[in-house]
């Protein structure tokens, strides 16, 4: 029923105005992403403007939500996006393996934090959660939310490796539980990434959390999310399931490095009708 | 910012609101045409009974076209055409039989955005039902029964399958095109002619299929499709020169074509009405079974015989999934079906709705709590809100009686054992469901239901190759896989 619930609410025909609203949302949703062994400053840098201006010629276009880079790379993007309202997103605890030692990973916390992360991107222990070891798991995120400080946390369950819809549930329950401020599917390491159907199953964890905690968690989606369509089906994935209330980056984020052109490609054919070059669009 | 502030819950305003704007199909795809006649051997034609009925939109009651009306005179053309068709159609080399259905399946597919339409706008189901449920299974059943027609003597081995000669066949407004492939396929298949009598509210997209036929290279008289009311479907099941009734409808109907029958050599099965019992364990995926349970009831506005319509809740997870089922409702898009984002539509006709109603009233007056959530319905057409009843008891009427429209009547049970008892307490038995993560539970509730389907973990699942029916009250005959060819032949038991 999971992918028969995510198979209708595909079919949704969302356009114009309501396609619009959908597109501007996104972008102001994103944490624009660069995660390669093969990063620079410069391309760091690159990214960070792309990310406070993402259209150059049209200043009504959202900044994005975050820069999200590895640890060496913070300080290069605190330095950019100081005093813009986009904020700098750190992976940590050895992403994407997260097979390191707890103190190491408390360790780079608090190093990202410092060198001026806003939002920490931890992956959990997927060995020791498909061994059952739930209480290190949890043991963990909660080190780790503690070594945030009050930066705020996203948890990787990388859903790619669960296995099951339950396995899916029981680590956003258990991330939620040990103080995740959102929940991610993905790292973008490992197929599949995000898909729909276990962003339904945590949007429906969120929401059963919430009922019973009244704690807000919010929902972030990464990997694979290339397209304008996508992104507006996950959309209505989350307005159906959390409401509107859910519908603000400060909520949902979409993890993803290729969806901002497609985004703003989408919106200047909404305007024009035409689809234009993607040369007119930026590449950082 | 702080963490706090980073989450912090938006409160009131500045919380955005995403309405979906209205995505309109074109209703002009349907192309009707402003009177459509009977279609008799091979052709329009007339109504010798010089009557003529209007078919409306129900979603905005409009009128849509002028039908003929089949009288006594036209039924007994339209048997007389089939009579003359049988001999050659029963002749003719299987593999020639086969092709032309076929190429019908293949008709149906490529006019399937066409006969959507047509259907959304005869009847008032959601385009999106229409489009990604009833369409691709009536070329499914196109399809899968064109493959049995070369190969009957394989399905019934070590006899000679002979068809039965003249069907007539009286199909429900629920599903309109669907229920007359059900019908029409087996039927032609095992090389039968037919006689059909679509529902008066909704003759258009039958009148179209057999145009489609016609095209398919199906030989006139082969099936024929005469429209008209309660009085045409009497006239047709009670013709001396049709061998074999087949009837979906009400229970009532069905027992008054049986009493009809007796005596008369004619053979027949009946799928009439069902009160089908959902039954949610308190260890089943709670949401997955929510999806379960609406598809089970608003699917088609509840029109729809196999619906889940009393939900039996095991009392120690019955507010937690009444309070999940309540969020869910108020997500479902009620209004004109030909938007593509609508969930729910229109009722099929006035009196329809007014059954509905009627029922409604009787259970808020019986003493359950009724609830719908907040939705606006359309000034014009005929609309009810989805709509659950709690503290329901097994005697009121809303628990025993086919309402056949959204309304889904809650009760609660402490052990499997009251579920069964309670699940088969009605005269009906047609569907039921059940939700449990244990499979041993599932086969003993199968083994005790008395109902002719049973789904697990999912509802209202169909396909070409299952037989479908009911036991009781329900009617018997299979329509669907081997089971539905031999309702159809001759000498397979």
């Amino acid at each position: 029923m999971v992918e028969e619930r995510v198979a209708a609410l595909a079919t949704r025909s969302i356009k114009r105005e309501a396609k619009m609203w959908a597109l501007r949302t996104a972008i102001s949703m994103t944490d624009l992403t660069t995660l390669e062994g093969m990063d620079t400053k410069e391309k760091v840098r690159q990214l960070c403007h792309k990310g406070i201006r993402p259209d150059p010629t049209d200043a009504s276009i959202p900044s994005v939500a975050a820069v999200c880079v590895y640890p060496n790379l913070v300080g290069t993007a605190a330095e950019v996006l100081e005093d813009t309202s986009v904020r700098v997103a750190a992976v940590s605890t050895y992403f994407p393996s997260g097979q390191a030692p707890l103190d190491l990973k408390v360790a780079e916390t608090r190093r990202v934090v410092a060198d001026g992360a806003d939002e920490v991107d931890m992956v959990i222990d997927r060995g020791a959660f498909l061994a059952g070891d739930y209480v290190k798991v949890f043991a963990e995120v909660a080190a780790v939310r503690e070594a945030a400080g009050d930066a705020c946390l996203k948890v990787i369950l990388e859903t790619g490796e669960l296995g099951s819809y339950d396995n899916v549930r029981r680590a956003s329950m258990l991330a939620m539980a040990a103080g995740a401020d959102f929940i991610k599917t993905s790292t973008g390491k490992v197929s599949p990434a995000a898909t729909p159907a276990v962003t339904l199953v945590m949007l429906e964890s969120i929401r059963d959390f919430y009922s019973n905690t009244g704690r807000v968690v919010g929902m972030k989606p990464a990997g694979g999310i290339g397209s304008a369509k996508q992104a507006i089906r996950w959309l209505v994935l989350l307005n159906e399931t959390l409401g509107v209330e859910w519908m603000t980056p400060r909520r949902f984020r979409f993890g993803a490095s290729s969806l901002l052109n497609d985004l703003l490609m989408q919106i200047r054919w909404l305007e024009t009708e035409r689809y234009q070059s993607p040369d007119y669009f930026t590449r950082a | 910012m702080a963490r706090q502030d980073a989450l912090a819950p938006r409160s009131g305003t500045g919380a955005p609101m995403w309405e979906y704007r209205e995505s309109r199909e074109n209703p002009a795809l349907a192309g009707i045409r402003d009177r459509s006649g009977l279609w008799i051997n091979g052709e329009e034609t007339e109504p010798l009974s010089g009557r003529w009925f209007s078919t409306i939109d129900p979603a905005t009651e409009e009128h849509l076209s002028m039908v003929a009306e089949a009288g006594p005179a036209d039924v007994d053309r339209a048997v007389g055409a089939a009579r003359e068709a049988v001999a050659g159609w029963a002749a003719m080399p299987v593999a020639e039989r086969a092709k032309s259905l076929f190429r019908l399946a293949r008709l149906v597919q490529e006019r399937s955005r066409e006969l959507a339409v047509l259907d959304t706008r005869d009847g008032g189901k959601p385009i999106r039902e229409a489009r990604d449920v009833d369409l691709p299974l009536v070329a499914a059943h196109f399809f899968y029964h064109a493959g049995w027609a070369d190969k009957l003597e394989y399905a019934f081995p070590g006899v000679e399958p002979r068809p039965m000669g003249v069907v007539g066949q009286v199909i429900p407004w629920n599903f309109p095109l669907l229920m007359a492939a059900w019908k029409v396929a087996p039927a032609l298949a095992t090389g039968n002619t037919v006689v059909l009598k679509p529902a008066e509210t909704t003759p258009l997209s039958a009148l179209r299929l057999a145009e489609i036929a016609a095209e398919a290279g199906l030989p006139p008289g082969v099936l024929n499709v005469i429209p008209g009311a309660g009085e045409t479907g009497a006239d047709l099941v009670g013709h001396r020169g049709v061998d074999k009734v087949a009837f979906t409808g009400s229970t009532q109907v069905g027992k008054e074509i049986r009493r009809r029958l007796a005596g008369s050599g004619k053979a027949l099965t009946l799928e009439l009405g069902g009160k089908g019992a959902h039954v949610i364990f308190d260890d089943a995926p709670l949401d997955q079974a929510v999806e379960g349970v609406v598809n089970g009831i608003f699917f088609n506005q509840g029109q729809v015989c196999c619906a889940g319509s009393r939900l039996l809740v095991q009392e120690s997870v019955a507010s937690e999934f009444v309070d999940r089922l309540r969020r869910r409702l108020s997500t479902l898009r009620v209004g004109d079906p030909l938007d593509k984002n609508t969930d729910v539509g229109a009722i099929n006709s006035a009196a329809h709705l007014e059954r509905i109603t009627e029922l409604v009233e009787s259970g808020q007056e019986e003493g359950a709590l009724i609830y719908q959530p907040p939705c606006e319905l359309p000034d014009r057409g005929f609309w009810f809100p989805p709509t659950l009843f709690t503290d329901v008891s097994q005697s009121h009427r809303i628990a025993r009686e086919e309402i056949f429209g959204p309304v889904l009547s809650i009760l609660t049970f402490r052990t499997p054992g009251e579920a069964v008892e309670r699940a088969n307490n009605t005269p009906y038995g047609l569907a039921s469901g059940v939700w449990t993560s244990k499979g041993s539970r599932i086969l003993w509730m199968a083994d005790r239901l008395a109902a002719g389907v049973v789904w697990a973990n999912t509802y209202n699942k169909f396909d070409p190759a299952s037989p479908f029916g009911g036991v009781r009250e329900s009617g018997f005959g299979r329509e669907g896989g081997r089971h539905g060819l031999a309702a159809y032949l001759r000498g397979v038991g």
